[in-house]
């Protein structure tokens, strides 16, 4: 209890300093809004690809924020070295990575919540299929980018181009969760929520999930001290 | 090899000053002391735990005040503080925080973001962060750069504090003077390795210096 517990005031730090600053909400929003009007002129799709490539434009659109997000959750330790406070807690060192995902988990979630229904309207989607299942592909999607995307952010926010290796080391290693997750929405989306190929998706998106929660637990505290 | 041979037993309650020319190792000795770097080889205990098998315990007794504050801009005093005793598992907050900020003379700016502080009235505050716990044991490194007469007079005061309550003190600096007047021993340190160590009680100002440059000069 007491580990989650600093986890959560790490998560609480980072809350409400997002809420002074709105730095990383605001951009990751207007972000995830400018990918929607490009596509939208870019493919200016029929109702027939629109059917096809919602799940994916909604999915490219919440990645590219995501990252955004990403950037700024390192660098806001690097600010008068507050990382550095953080290591010299008594706390064990994977706290800060869990920390650091629970709060960019939240952050994303709420812009895929804005987002959303603006792509569907945008795109004069309708939408089909249960909400629920819808809801825990988007919980375990987000989870499985944030959890890689946060480890490698932790690696990258000592190097001088911090924002542009993020996106380069972390989209190669995503891809499965890309897949799953756009082939999942789409599943739903077709009103086939809890199909067995749905289940399959969601079962690649779980394991993913777990991988990448044990391997950052076992790796963070020497990642810290490089 | 950045700090090497190094065999030191402090006292609880001893104040040590670390001197050393640029790139002596001082800072990363600081950093190997209160368990920021794990030294590559040897041990460093900590009233019989070992640093690194036992970090956690040994992290909550220790208080760092560095060169940077480790404070967050975009958040007020309070809630700097809040999240340091938080992580630091200080009970009673809601007394604590008021009682320390007033310690440093920040009481009226309590809700004030961090970013809008000025640079003495971050130091003051940092100073505030590494003692809210009332740790053990206290490492400073060159914690008197910088800053205004203010606070120099605030972190006189708590440093003299700790002293009258027997907690260990280790300090990086440059300054003689202050070495002098603050500690118990003087560690001289020069690329990498303790060239004197040796009580203040036998020193005075010349002979420090005079002892500084034979020891630095004399490992060239």
């Amino acid at each position: 209890m007491p580990f989650l517990k600093k986890v959560w005031y790490i998560t609480w730090k980072d809350i409400r300093s997002e809420f002074r600053t709105k730095e990383t909400m605001t951009s990751m929003l207007i972000f995830a809004l400018l990918v929607l009007v490009i596509f939208s002129f870019a493919f200016n799709p029929t109702p027939t690809e629109t059917k096809r490539i919602f799940p994916g434009i909604i999915w490219v659109g919440f990645f590219f924020a995501g990252v955004l997000g990403l950037n700024r959750s390192f660098a806001r330790e690097r600010e008068n070295d507050c990382l550095a406070g953080l290591m010299l807690a008594p706390v064990d060192r994977s706290a800060i990575y869990f920390g650091k995902v629970l709060g960019n988990s939240l952050f994303m979630l709420v812009v895929e919540l804005v987002t959303l229904p603006v792509f569907i309207v945008f795109f004069d989607y309708s939408v089909r299929g249960s909400l629920v299942a819808l809801g825990l592909i988007f919980l375990l999607g987000t989870f499985g980018f944030v959890a890689v995307g946060t480890f490698l952010s932790a690696l990258a926010t000592n190097t001088r181009t911090s924002e542009i290796l993020l996106p380069i080391i972390l989209f190669p290693i995503i891809i499965p969760v890309v897949i799953a997750v756009v082939q999942a929405t789409a599943s739903i989306f077709a009103g086939a929520s809890w199909s067995a190929a749905t289940l399959l998706w969601v079962k690649v998106l779980v394991a993913y999930d777990v991988i990448f929660l044990v391997v950052p637990f076992l790796l963070f505290e020497y990642l810290l001290e490089v | 090899m950045i700090v090497e041979k190094i065999d030191l037993n402090l006292d609880q309650g001893t104040f040590l000053t670390i001197l050393g020319p640029n790139g002596a190792g001082k800072t990363t000795l600081l950093k190997i002391l209160s368990g920021l770097v794990p030294p590559t080889s040897g041990v460093v205990e900590f009233n019989g735990r070992n640093l690194h098998e036992d970090s956690i315990q040994v992290r909550s007794r220790i208080g760092v005040i560095s060169h940077r504050p480790f404070l967050y801009e975009s958040l007020s005093a309070w809630e700097n503080l809040y999240f340091y005793g938080r992580m630091y598992d200080v009970g009673d907050l809601d007394r604590r925080i008021p009682e320390i900020l007033g310690q440093v003379g920040l009481e009226l700016f309590a809700r004030e973001p961090v970013g809008n502080f000025s640079r003495g009235m971050v130091q003051r505050l940092s100073i505030a962060r590494a003692i809210i716990h009332d740790p053990e044991a206290l490492f400073l490194d060159e914690p008197f750069t910088g800053l205004d007469q203010q606070a120099t007079e605030i972190l006189s005061s708590v440093l003299g504090r700790f002293k009258t309550r027997s907690r260990t003190v280790v300090m990086v600096t440059h300054n003689f003077e202050q070495a002098l007047a603050l500690s118990d021993l003087v560690m001289i340190l020069n690329r990498g390795r303790m060239v004197y160590l040796g009580p203040v009680q036998e020193l005075d100002l010349t002979l420090l210096k005079e002892l500084y440059r034979r020891a630095v000069e004399g490992d060239r």
